[in-house]
Protein backbone atom coordinates (compact mmCIF):
# COMPACT_ATOMS: atom_id res chain seq x y z
CA UNK A 1 0.00 0.00 0.00
CA UNK A 2 1.27 3.78 -1.03
CA UNK A 3 1.46 6.06 1.27
CA UNK A 4 -1.25 8.15 -0.89
CA UNK A 5 -4.06 5.09 -0.66
CA UNK A 6 -3.26 4.70 3.46
CA UNK A 7 -3.95 8.64 3.19
CA UNK A 8 -6.82 8.28 0.88
CA UNK A 9 -8.07 5.39 3.71
CA UNK A 10 -7.95 7.44 6.23
CA UNK A 11 -9.53 11.07 4.89
CA UNK A 12 -12.33 8.71 3.12
CA UNK A 13 -13.31 7.06 6.38
CA UNK A 14 -13.24 10.20 8.48
CA UNK A 15 -15.19 11.97 5.73
CA UNK A 16 -17.88 9.48 6.19
CA UNK A 17 -18.03 9.62 10.01
CA UNK A 18 -18.21 13.20 9.74
CA UNK A 19 -21.16 12.76 7.11
CA UNK A 20 -22.94 9.89 9.23
CA UNK A 21 -22.87 12.59 12.35
CA UNK A 22 -24.43 15.26 10.45
CA UNK A 23 -27.54 13.81 10.52
CA UNK A 24 -27.20 11.72 13.98
CA UNK A 25 -26.14 14.24 16.28
CA UNK A 26 -29.02 16.36 18.32
CA UNK A 27 -27.15 19.94 18.46
CA UNK A 28 -28.16 22.27 14.91
CA UNK A 29 -25.36 23.65 15.19
CA UNK A 30 -22.96 20.54 16.14
CA UNK A 31 -24.69 19.00 13.01
CA UNK A 32 -23.19 22.21 10.90
CA UNK A 33 -19.83 21.70 12.61
CA UNK A 34 -19.48 18.13 11.31
CA UNK A 35 -20.41 18.90 7.81
CA UNK A 36 -17.56 21.39 7.82
CA UNK A 37 -15.29 18.40 8.79
CA UNK A 38 -17.07 16.49 5.93
CA UNK A 39 -16.49 19.53 3.23
CA UNK A 40 -12.81 19.46 4.64
CA UNK A 41 -12.64 15.87 3.95
CA UNK A 42 -14.04 16.53 0.30
CA UNK A 43 -11.34 19.11 -0.10
CA UNK A 44 -8.32 16.79 1.00
CA UNK A 45 -9.48 14.57 -1.57
CA UNK A 46 -9.73 17.06 -4.33
CA UNK A 47 -5.84 17.42 -2.96
CA UNK A 48 -5.23 14.12 -3.37
CA UNK A 49 -6.45 14.11 -6.59
CA UNK A 50 -4.32 17.02 -7.82
CA UNK A 51 -7.01 19.39 -8.10
CA UNK A 52 -6.05 21.65 -5.79
CA UNK A 53 -8.25 24.85 -7.14
CA UNK A 54 -11.30 22.84 -6.73
CA UNK A 55 -10.01 22.08 -3.22
CA UNK A 56 -9.50 25.67 -2.08
CA UNK A 57 -12.66 26.58 -4.01
CA UNK A 58 -14.64 23.99 -2.18
CA UNK A 59 -13.02 25.21 1.22
CA UNK A 60 -13.99 28.83 0.43
CA UNK A 61 -17.39 28.41 -1.15
CA UNK A 62 -18.68 25.29 0.52
CA UNK A 63 -16.93 26.63 4.37
CA UNK A 64 -16.70 30.27 3.93
CA UNK A 65 -19.84 30.89 2.68
CA UNK A 66 -22.72 28.14 2.83
CA UNK A 67 -21.79 26.65 5.87
CA UNK A 68 -21.55 30.18 8.14
CA UNK A 69 -24.84 31.01 6.44
CA UNK A 70 -26.31 27.62 8.00
CA UNK A 71 -24.53 28.30 11.43
CA UNK A 72 -26.11 31.37 11.20
CA UNK A 73 -29.65 30.18 10.38
CA UNK A 74 -29.17 27.92 12.98
CA UNK A 75 -28.33 30.43 15.30
CA UNK A 76 -31.14 32.87 14.56
CA UNK A 77 -33.48 29.92 15.12
CA UNK A 78 -32.29 28.98 18.41
CA UNK A 79 -35.40 28.86 20.18
CA UNK A 80 -37.64 27.17 17.69
CA UNK A 81 -35.00 24.38 16.95
CA UNK A 82 -35.55 22.81 20.50
CA UNK A 83 -34.23 19.10 19.83
CA UNK A 84 -37.47 17.27 20.84
CA UNK A 85 -38.24 14.13 19.20
CA UNK A 86 -37.56 11.74 17.37
CA UNK A 87 -34.36 12.58 15.01
CA UNK A 88 -35.16 9.65 12.51
CA UNK A 89 -39.13 9.30 11.20
CA UNK A 90 -40.30 5.74 10.73
CA UNK A 91 -39.20 5.67 6.91
CA UNK A 92 -35.31 5.52 7.91
CA UNK A 93 -35.30 1.87 6.30
CA UNK A 94 -36.38 2.62 3.08
CA UNK A 95 -33.56 5.75 2.84
CA UNK A 96 -30.70 3.43 4.02
CA UNK A 97 -32.14 0.76 1.27
CA UNK A 98 -31.97 3.85 -1.16
CA UNK A 99 -28.53 4.39 0.15
CA UNK A 100 -26.75 1.32 -0.32
CA UNK A 101 -28.85 0.35 -3.40
CA UNK A 102 -27.17 3.80 -4.86
CA UNK A 103 -23.59 2.43 -3.62
CA UNK A 104 -24.18 -1.01 -5.21
CA UNK A 105 -25.22 0.61 -8.29
CA UNK A 106 -22.17 3.26 -8.48
CA UNK A 107 -19.87 0.22 -7.63
CA UNK A 108 -21.33 -2.01 -10.38
CA UNK A 109 -20.89 0.42 -12.66
CA UNK A 110 -17.21 1.59 -11.72
CA UNK A 111 -16.52 -2.22 -11.67
CA UNK A 112 -17.30 -2.75 -15.30
CA UNK A 113 -15.42 0.12 -16.48
CA UNK A 114 -12.11 -0.29 -17.66
CA UNK A 115 -10.42 2.62 -16.30
CA UNK A 116 -11.61 0.96 -12.42
CA UNK A 117 -8.43 -0.59 -11.96
CA UNK A 118 -5.73 1.21 -13.89
CA UNK A 119 -2.60 3.51 -12.47
CA UNK A 120 -3.17 7.40 -12.99
CA UNK A 121 -1.11 8.24 -15.53
CA UNK A 122 1.65 11.00 -13.70
CA UNK A 123 0.79 14.56 -14.76
CA UNK A 124 3.71 16.15 -16.33
CA UNK A 125 5.49 18.58 -15.06
CA UNK A 126 4.94 21.98 -16.09
CA UNK A 127 1.93 21.31 -16.39
CA UNK A 128 -0.46 23.87 -15.42
CA UNK A 129 -4.11 22.95 -14.42
CA UNK A 130 -5.59 26.49 -13.74
CA UNK A 131 -4.87 27.84 -17.32
CA UNK A 132 -6.51 24.60 -18.63
CA UNK A 133 -9.34 25.04 -16.31
CA UNK A 134 -9.69 28.56 -17.70
CA UNK A 135 -9.36 28.14 -21.11
CA UNK A 136 -11.64 25.10 -21.13
CA UNK A 137 -14.11 27.67 -19.22
CA UNK A 138 -13.71 30.71 -21.80
CA UNK A 139 -13.20 28.62 -24.77
CA UNK A 140 -16.23 28.66 -27.36
CA UNK A 141 -14.44 24.79 -28.06
CA UNK A 142 -14.98 23.93 -24.48
CA UNK A 143 -17.19 24.92 -21.82
CA UNK A 144 -18.27 28.85 -23.08
CA UNK A 145 -21.87 28.35 -23.10
CA UNK A 146 -22.82 26.71 -20.09
CA UNK A 147 -20.24 28.32 -17.96
CA UNK A 148 -22.59 31.48 -19.38
CA UNK A 149 -25.51 30.10 -18.33
CA UNK A 150 -24.78 29.03 -14.71
CA UNK A 151 -23.39 32.77 -14.35
CA UNK A 152 -26.84 33.63 -16.14
CA UNK A 153 -28.50 31.60 -13.33
CA UNK A 154 -27.18 33.15 -10.98
CA UNK A 155 -27.24 36.62 -11.85
CA UNK A 156 -31.01 35.83 -11.92
CA UNK A 157 -31.07 34.73 -8.39
CA UNK A 158 -29.12 37.44 -6.77
CA UNK A 159 -32.00 39.57 -8.63
CA UNK A 160 -34.55 37.85 -7.13
CA UNK A 161 -33.62 37.70 -3.75
CA UNK A 162 -32.76 41.22 -3.85
CA UNK A 163 -36.25 41.88 -4.97
CA UNK A 164 -38.08 40.22 -2.30
CA UNK A 165 -35.86 41.65 0.26
CA UNK A 166 -36.17 45.50 -1.14
CA UNK A 167 -38.33 47.21 0.71
CA UNK A 168 -41.22 49.03 -1.39
CA UNK A 169 -42.12 52.22 -0.16
CA UNK B 1 24.72 24.33 -4.12
CA UNK B 2 25.88 24.94 -0.87
CA UNK B 3 24.90 26.44 2.25
CA UNK B 4 24.76 30.06 1.59
CA UNK B 5 22.67 29.81 -1.51
CA UNK B 6 19.70 27.46 -0.91
CA UNK B 7 19.76 26.84 2.60
CA UNK B 8 16.28 24.67 3.33
CA UNK B 9 17.61 22.16 0.74
CA UNK B 10 20.71 21.77 1.42
CA UNK B 11 19.29 21.26 5.46
CA UNK B 12 16.63 19.06 4.38
CA UNK B 13 19.13 16.87 2.67
CA UNK B 14 21.52 16.55 5.40
CA UNK B 15 19.00 15.92 7.89
CA UNK B 16 17.50 12.69 5.64
CA UNK B 17 20.92 11.75 4.71
CA UNK B 18 21.50 11.60 8.76
CA UNK B 19 17.99 9.30 9.07
CA UNK B 20 18.68 7.06 6.28
CA UNK B 21 21.85 6.32 8.08
CA UNK B 22 20.05 5.67 11.25
CA UNK B 23 18.05 3.02 9.07
CA UNK B 24 15.07 4.74 8.02
CA UNK B 25 12.99 4.56 4.83
CA UNK B 26 13.90 7.20 2.43
CA UNK B 27 10.43 8.43 2.00
CA UNK B 28 9.42 8.33 5.79
CA UNK B 29 12.69 10.09 6.11
CA UNK B 30 11.81 12.49 3.69
CA UNK B 31 8.31 13.09 4.79
CA UNK B 32 9.74 13.85 9.09
CA UNK B 33 11.89 16.39 7.54
CA UNK B 34 9.22 18.19 6.19
CA UNK B 35 7.17 17.70 9.34
CA UNK B 36 10.45 19.52 11.36
CA UNK B 37 10.32 22.21 8.24
CA UNK B 38 7.06 23.26 9.38
CA UNK B 39 7.73 22.86 13.16
CA UNK B 40 10.63 24.95 12.73
CA UNK B 41 9.07 27.68 11.12
CA UNK B 42 5.85 28.02 13.22
CA UNK B 43 8.55 28.34 16.33
CA UNK B 44 10.06 31.12 14.70
CA UNK B 45 6.74 32.43 13.76
CA UNK B 46 5.66 32.20 17.43
CA UNK B 47 8.98 33.64 18.79
CA UNK B 48 8.39 36.67 16.45
CA UNK B 49 4.72 36.78 17.42
CA UNK B 50 5.97 37.18 21.21
CA UNK B 51 7.97 40.42 20.02
CA UNK B 52 5.23 41.43 18.02
CA UNK B 53 3.23 42.28 21.70
CA UNK B 54 6.31 44.53 22.29
CA UNK B 55 6.43 46.49 19.25
CA UNK B 56 2.39 46.77 19.27
CA UNK B 57 2.91 48.27 22.68
CA UNK B 58 5.69 50.82 21.34
CA UNK B 59 4.10 52.14 19.12
CA UNK B 60 0.93 52.16 20.57
CA UNK B 61 2.13 54.28 23.08
CA UNK B 62 4.23 56.46 20.49
CA UNK B 63 1.25 57.41 19.33
CA UNK B 64 -0.18 57.95 22.20
CA UNK B 65 2.04 60.46 23.38
CA UNK B 66 3.83 57.79 25.72
CA UNK B 67 6.49 55.77 26.78
CA UNK B 68 4.64 52.18 26.60
CA UNK B 69 6.70 49.40 28.80
CA UNK B 70 9.85 49.96 29.92
CA UNK B 71 10.25 48.45 33.35
CA UNK B 72 11.67 44.81 32.37
CA UNK B 73 14.50 44.63 30.72
CA UNK B 74 16.08 47.28 28.33
CA UNK B 75 13.16 49.23 26.55
CA UNK B 76 10.85 46.98 28.24
CA UNK B 77 11.76 44.04 26.07
CA UNK B 78 11.59 41.11 28.56
CA UNK B 79 7.42 42.76 29.25
CA UNK B 80 5.75 39.91 26.94
CA UNK B 81 7.89 37.11 28.71
CA UNK B 82 6.51 38.18 31.34
CA UNK B 83 2.63 38.62 30.17
CA UNK B 84 2.77 35.11 28.82
CA UNK B 85 4.07 33.79 32.22
CA UNK B 86 0.77 35.28 34.15
CA UNK B 87 -1.36 33.95 31.15
CA UNK B 88 0.02 30.94 31.54
CA UNK B 89 -0.56 30.83 35.25
CA UNK B 90 -4.01 32.20 35.04
CA UNK B 91 -6.92 30.35 36.30
CA UNK B 92 -8.41 28.64 33.21
CA UNK B 93 -12.29 28.91 33.51
CA UNK B 94 -15.24 27.57 31.34
CA UNK B 95 -18.33 29.54 31.81
CA UNK B 96 -21.76 27.77 32.64
CA UNK B 97 -23.34 26.04 29.84
CA UNK B 98 -20.67 26.25 27.30
CA UNK B 99 -20.52 23.85 24.49
CA UNK B 100 -16.98 22.55 25.99
CA UNK B 101 -15.41 21.00 23.24
CA UNK B 102 -16.35 23.98 20.54
CA UNK B 103 -15.41 26.33 23.33
CA UNK B 104 -11.68 24.95 23.31
CA UNK B 105 -11.42 24.12 19.88
CA UNK B 106 -12.13 27.69 18.91
CA UNK B 107 -8.89 29.59 19.91
CA UNK B 108 -6.97 26.82 18.39
CA UNK B 109 -8.67 26.70 15.19
CA UNK B 110 -8.16 31.25 14.93
CA UNK B 111 -3.98 30.49 15.67
CA UNK B 112 -4.00 27.63 13.18
CA UNK B 113 -5.38 30.07 10.10
CA UNK B 114 -2.99 32.39 10.64
CA UNK B 115 0.03 29.89 10.62
CA UNK B 116 -1.26 28.09 7.88
CA UNK B 117 -1.25 31.42 5.67
CA UNK B 118 2.40 31.51 6.02
CA UNK B 119 2.60 27.62 3.82
CA UNK B 120 2.01 30.12 0.85
CA UNK B 121 4.58 33.13 1.80
CA UNK B 122 7.70 32.80 -0.20
CA UNK B 123 10.70 34.18 2.39
CA UNK B 124 12.84 33.58 -0.72
CA UNK B 125 13.35 32.54 -4.00
CA UNK B 126 14.22 29.19 -2.62
CA UNK B 127 12.84 29.32 0.37
CA UNK B 128 9.18 28.54 0.73
CA UNK B 129 6.94 26.49 1.87
CA UNK B 130 4.64 25.08 -1.20
CA UNK B 131 4.81 27.59 -4.63
CA UNK B 132 1.06 27.13 -4.92
CA UNK B 133 -0.46 28.15 -8.31
CA UNK B 134 -3.72 29.21 -6.37
CA UNK B 135 -2.08 31.55 -3.43
CA UNK B 136 -4.55 33.77 -3.51
CA UNK B 137 -7.43 32.12 -3.34
CA UNK B 138 -5.64 30.26 -0.40
CA UNK B 139 -5.52 33.69 1.71
CA UNK B 140 -9.20 33.64 1.01
CA UNK B 141 -10.15 29.67 2.01
CA UNK B 142 -7.80 30.20 5.17
CA UNK B 143 -9.98 33.87 6.30
CA UNK B 144 -12.90 31.58 6.32
CA UNK B 145 -11.72 29.09 8.73
CA UNK B 146 -10.65 32.06 10.35
CA UNK B 147 -14.52 33.13 10.62
CA UNK B 148 -15.35 29.77 11.50
CA UNK B 149 -13.22 29.97 14.37
CA UNK B 150 -14.86 32.94 15.58
CA UNK B 151 -18.70 31.98 15.25
CA UNK B 152 -17.35 28.92 17.45
CA UNK B 153 -16.01 31.02 20.23
CA UNK B 154 -19.03 33.21 19.94
CA UNK B 155 -21.41 30.82 19.95
CA UNK B 156 -19.73 28.10 22.61
CA UNK B 157 -19.53 31.24 25.07
CA UNK B 158 -23.42 30.83 26.28
CA UNK B 159 -22.74 34.90 26.43
CA UNK B 160 -25.02 37.10 24.69
CA UNK B 161 -22.03 39.99 24.32
CA UNK B 162 -19.56 36.97 22.43
CA UNK B 163 -22.71 35.92 20.45
CA UNK B 164 -23.34 39.30 19.11
CA UNK B 165 -19.89 40.24 18.78
CA UNK B 166 -19.29 36.83 16.63
CA UNK B 167 -22.11 38.19 14.61
CA UNK B 168 -20.63 41.44 13.75
CA UNK B 169 -17.15 40.09 13.06
CA UNK B 170 -18.36 37.27 10.79
CA UNK B 171 -20.81 40.19 8.86
CA UNK B 172 -17.96 42.38 8.81
CA UNK B 173 -15.48 39.22 7.36
CA UNK B 174 -17.67 38.04 4.70
CA UNK B 175 -18.30 41.27 3.26
CA UNK B 176 -14.69 42.24 2.98
CA UNK B 177 -13.73 38.84 1.76
CA UNK B 178 -15.29 40.34 -1.87
CA UNK B 179 -13.81 43.54 -2.56
CA UNK B 180 -10.43 41.32 -1.08
CA UNK B 181 -10.41 38.88 -3.23
CA UNK B 182 -11.49 41.20 -6.53
CA UNK B 183 -8.77 43.43 -5.93
CA UNK B 184 -6.11 40.57 -5.11
CA UNK B 185 -6.81 39.77 -9.00
CA UNK B 186 -5.53 42.54 -10.12
CA UNK B 187 -1.61 41.41 -9.10
CA UNK B 188 -3.18 38.64 -10.96
CA UNK B 189 -3.69 39.69 -14.48
CA UNK B 190 -0.18 41.70 -14.39
CA UNK B 191 1.98 38.87 -13.29
CA UNK B 192 -0.38 36.20 -15.06
CA UNK B 193 -0.45 33.74 -12.18
CA UNK B 194 -1.75 33.61 -9.13
CA UNK B 195 1.12 32.20 -7.32
CA UNK B 196 2.93 34.09 -4.85
CA UNK B 197 6.06 33.49 -5.73
CA UNK B 198 4.92 33.88 -9.68
CA UNK B 199 3.63 37.24 -8.27
CA UNK B 200 7.21 38.47 -6.59
CA UNK B 201 9.24 37.33 -9.94
CA UNK B 202 6.81 39.23 -12.20
CA UNK B 203 7.55 42.61 -10.37
CA UNK B 204 10.00 44.16 -11.60
CA UNK B 205 7.96 47.57 -10.99
CA UNK B 206 6.32 47.11 -7.89
CA UNK B 207 2.60 46.73 -8.54
CA UNK B 208 2.23 49.62 -6.13
CA UNK B 209 3.06 51.72 -8.97
CA UNK B 210 1.01 50.24 -11.77
CA UNK B 211 -1.90 50.42 -9.26
CA UNK B 212 -2.35 52.56 -6.55
CA UNK B 213 -5.80 52.01 -6.07
CA UNK B 214 -5.45 48.45 -5.90
CA UNK B 215 -3.24 48.41 -2.84
CA UNK B 216 -5.45 50.68 -0.94
CA UNK B 217 -8.42 48.74 -1.40
CA UNK B 218 -6.31 45.79 -0.84
CA UNK B 219 -5.30 47.52 3.15
CA UNK B 220 -8.88 48.57 3.66
CA UNK B 221 -10.08 44.83 3.24
CA UNK B 222 -7.58 43.12 5.10
CA UNK B 223 -7.77 45.90 8.22
CA UNK B 224 -11.76 44.60 7.98
CA UNK B 225 -10.71 41.33 7.80
CA UNK B 226 -8.40 41.54 10.79
CA UNK B 227 -10.87 43.10 12.62
CA UNK B 228 -9.52 46.22 13.67
CA UNK B 229 -10.03 50.03 13.97
CA UNK B 230 -11.86 51.54 12.20
CA UNK B 231 -13.61 47.93 11.94
CA UNK B 232 -13.30 46.56 15.55
CA UNK B 233 -17.01 46.96 16.07
CA UNK B 234 -17.17 43.48 16.57
CA UNK B 235 -14.68 44.36 20.02
CA UNK B 236 -17.21 47.44 20.90
CA UNK B 237 -15.72 47.57 24.19
CA UNK B 238 -18.26 50.43 25.20
CA UNK B 239 -21.17 48.26 23.80
CA UNK B 240 -19.72 44.49 23.93
CA UNK B 241 -17.23 44.23 26.73
CA UNK B 242 -14.74 42.74 24.54
CA UNK B 243 -17.11 40.90 21.74
CA UNK B 244 -16.50 37.28 21.09
CA UNK B 245 -13.85 36.67 23.36
CA UNK B 246 -15.12 37.84 26.51
CA UNK B 247 -15.72 34.21 28.12
CA UNK B 248 -11.63 33.57 27.08
CA UNK B 249 -9.83 33.82 30.30
CA UNK B 250 -5.76 32.61 30.49
CA UNK B 251 -3.85 31.52 27.01
CA UNK B 252 -7.21 30.95 25.20
CA UNK B 253 -7.34 34.81 25.26
CA UNK B 254 -3.75 34.40 25.09
CA UNK B 255 -4.08 32.59 21.56
CA UNK B 256 -7.07 35.03 20.29
CA UNK B 257 -4.63 38.37 20.74
CA UNK B 258 -1.40 36.86 19.26
CA UNK B 259 -2.97 35.16 16.57
CA UNK B 260 -4.62 38.52 15.90
CA UNK B 261 -1.14 40.38 16.08
CA UNK B 262 0.58 37.85 13.69
CA UNK B 263 -2.55 37.98 11.66
CA UNK B 264 -1.96 41.68 11.42
CA UNK B 265 1.86 41.24 10.16
CA UNK B 266 1.12 38.55 7.88
CA UNK B 267 -0.97 40.69 6.15
CA UNK B 268 1.34 43.54 5.78
CA UNK B 269 3.31 40.53 4.61
CA UNK B 270 1.14 39.54 1.24
CA UNK B 271 0.72 43.62 1.35
CA UNK B 272 4.37 43.47 0.66
CA UNK B 273 4.23 40.62 -1.63
CA UNK B 274 1.36 41.61 -3.64
CA UNK B 275 2.52 45.41 -4.31
CA UNK B 276 5.66 46.08 -2.63
CA UNK B 277 8.02 43.56 -4.56
CA UNK B 278 8.45 40.67 -1.87
CA UNK B 279 11.45 39.48 -1.26
CA UNK B 280 13.23 41.99 -3.95
CA UNK B 281 15.01 45.37 -3.51
CA UNK B 282 17.47 46.47 -6.26
CA UNK B 283 18.45 42.54 -6.85
CA UNK B 284 19.79 42.40 -3.13
CA UNK B 285 17.68 39.02 -2.96
CA UNK B 286 20.23 37.46 -5.54
CA UNK B 287 22.62 38.12 -3.19
CA UNK B 288 22.11 35.74 -0.50
CA UNK B 289 18.64 34.02 1.14
CA UNK B 290 19.34 34.95 4.19
CA UNK B 291 18.96 39.03 2.78
CA UNK B 292 15.85 38.24 1.21
CA UNK B 293 14.47 37.11 4.47
CA UNK B 294 15.40 39.93 6.22
CA UNK B 295 13.87 42.72 3.19
CA UNK B 296 10.44 40.43 3.34
CA UNK B 297 10.16 40.64 7.09
CA UNK B 298 11.12 44.47 7.24
CA UNK B 299 8.68 45.05 4.40
CA UNK B 300 5.96 43.47 6.38
CA UNK B 301 6.96 44.89 9.35
CA UNK B 302 6.40 48.18 7.56
CA UNK B 303 3.05 46.92 6.53
CA UNK B 304 2.14 45.93 10.21
CA UNK B 305 3.35 49.36 11.02
CA UNK B 306 0.50 51.19 8.20
CA UNK B 307 -2.06 48.91 9.62
CA UNK B 308 -0.97 49.94 13.69
CA UNK B 309 -1.18 53.27 12.25
CA UNK B 310 -4.62 53.07 11.07
CA UNK B 311 -5.70 51.50 14.43
CA UNK B 312 -4.40 53.71 16.91
CA UNK B 313 -5.66 57.20 13.84
CA UNK B 314 -9.54 56.31 13.53
CA UNK B 315 -12.08 56.07 15.58
CA UNK B 316 -14.77 52.78 15.09
CA UNK B 317 -17.64 53.17 13.06
CA UNK B 318 -20.93 51.84 12.88
CA UNK B 319 -22.01 48.15 11.59
CA UNK B 320 -24.51 49.86 9.15
CA UNK B 321 -21.77 52.51 8.22
CA UNK B 322 -19.62 49.51 7.70
CA UNK B 323 -21.99 47.63 5.20
CA UNK B 324 -22.71 49.97 3.19
CA UNK B 325 -19.01 51.67 3.03
CA UNK B 326 -18.07 48.20 1.68
CA UNK B 327 -21.43 46.61 -0.59
CA UNK B 328 -22.11 50.44 -1.65
CA UNK B 329 -18.93 51.69 -2.35
CA UNK B 330 -15.89 49.43 -1.70
CA UNK B 331 -17.14 46.38 -3.67
CA UNK B 332 -18.58 47.96 -6.88
CA UNK B 333 -15.37 50.20 -7.24
CA UNK B 334 -13.34 47.03 -6.72
CA UNK B 335 -15.28 45.02 -9.50
CA UNK B 336 -15.01 47.92 -12.03
CA UNK B 337 -11.09 48.18 -11.43
CA UNK B 338 -10.72 44.33 -12.01
CA UNK B 339 -12.39 45.12 -15.18
CA UNK B 340 -10.75 48.00 -16.54
CA UNK B 341 -7.50 47.02 -15.12
CA UNK B 342 -8.08 43.99 -17.31
CA UNK B 343 -9.48 45.90 -20.81
CA UNK B 344 -6.00 48.19 -20.55
CA UNK B 345 -4.14 45.31 -20.06
CA UNK B 346 -5.25 43.44 -23.00
CA UNK B 347 -5.21 46.84 -24.95
CA UNK B 348 -1.54 47.84 -23.77
CA UNK B 349 0.14 44.56 -23.09
CA UNK B 350 2.40 44.73 -26.74
CA UNK B 351 3.25 48.73 -25.93
CA UNK B 352 6.35 49.88 -24.20
CA UNK B 353 6.69 49.76 -20.67
CA UNK B 354 6.23 53.46 -20.30
CA UNK B 355 2.81 53.35 -21.99
CA UNK B 356 2.06 50.47 -20.10
CA UNK B 357 2.49 52.00 -16.78
CA UNK B 358 0.58 55.38 -17.96
CA UNK B 359 -2.05 53.42 -18.79
CA UNK B 360 -2.60 51.91 -15.77
CA UNK B 361 -2.15 54.83 -13.70
CA UNK B 362 -4.05 57.34 -15.11
CA UNK B 363 -7.19 54.50 -15.51
CA UNK B 364 -6.64 54.47 -11.24
CA UNK B 365 -6.46 57.59 -11.20
CA UNK B 366 -10.11 58.07 -13.31
CA UNK B 367 -12.23 55.06 -12.03
CA UNK B 368 -10.83 56.72 -8.12
CA UNK B 369 -11.99 60.12 -9.28
CA UNK B 370 -14.95 59.06 -11.32
CA UNK B 371 -16.29 56.70 -8.20
CA UNK B 372 -15.34 59.67 -5.45
CA UNK B 373 -17.18 61.99 -7.59
CA UNK B 374 -20.47 59.70 -8.27
CA UNK B 375 -20.25 59.38 -4.25
CA UNK B 376 -19.95 63.37 -3.70
CA UNK B 377 -23.31 63.57 -6.02
CA UNK B 378 -25.43 61.40 -3.81
CA UNK B 379 -24.19 62.65 -0.09
CA UNK B 380 -24.96 65.73 -1.64
CA UNK B 381 -28.49 64.34 -2.52
CA UNK B 382 -28.91 63.11 0.61
CA UNK B 383 -27.94 66.25 2.75
CA UNK B 384 -30.67 68.16 0.64
CA UNK B 385 -33.09 65.51 1.19
CA UNK B 386 -32.41 65.34 4.82
CA UNK B 387 -31.89 68.93 5.56
CA UNK B 388 -34.01 70.24 2.62
CA UNK B 389 -32.18 72.96 -0.35
CA UNK B 390 -33.17 76.08 1.85
CA UNK B 391 -30.36 75.65 4.78
CA UNK B 392 -27.97 74.68 2.35
CA UNK B 393 -28.45 77.77 0.47
CA UNK B 394 -28.48 80.00 3.92
CA UNK B 395 -25.38 78.28 4.58
CA UNK B 396 -23.44 79.06 1.73
CA UNK B 397 -23.73 82.83 1.89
Amino acid sequence: MTGEQIIFLVVGVVTLVCGLLVVTVRNLVHAALWLVATLFGVAILYTLLNASFLAVVQVVVYIGAIAILFIFAVMLTRRQSAETGDSVNKNWWAGALLAVLTFAGLAFLLQSWSGFSKQAAAIPSGFDAINQLGDALTSPAGYVLPFEVASVLLLAALVGAVYLAFNKK
Amino acid sequence: MNFWNDPLKVAADWLTGIFVNWGMNEIFAHVLVVFLGIFVLIMILMVIDILLVWIERKVVARFQDRIGPNRLGPFGLIQPFADIVKLMIKEDTTPDGADKVVYNIAPMLSMMSVLILWAVVPLAPVMLGVDLNMGVLFIIAAGSIGTLSIIMAGWSSNNKFSTIGAFRQVAVMVSFEVPMLAVMLIPTIFSGSMGMNAIIQHQNIWYIFLSPLAALIFLIAAIAELGRAPFDLAEGESELVAGFNVEYSGMKFGMFYAGELLHAFTFGGFWSIMFFGGYRFFGLEQVSPFLAIAIILFKAMVGYWVIMWVKYTVMRIRIDQMLAFNWKFLTPVAFVLVMVTALMNALLRDAGSWLYITGMILSNIIVAWVSLEIVRSIGKKERERVEGPKQIAEAHH
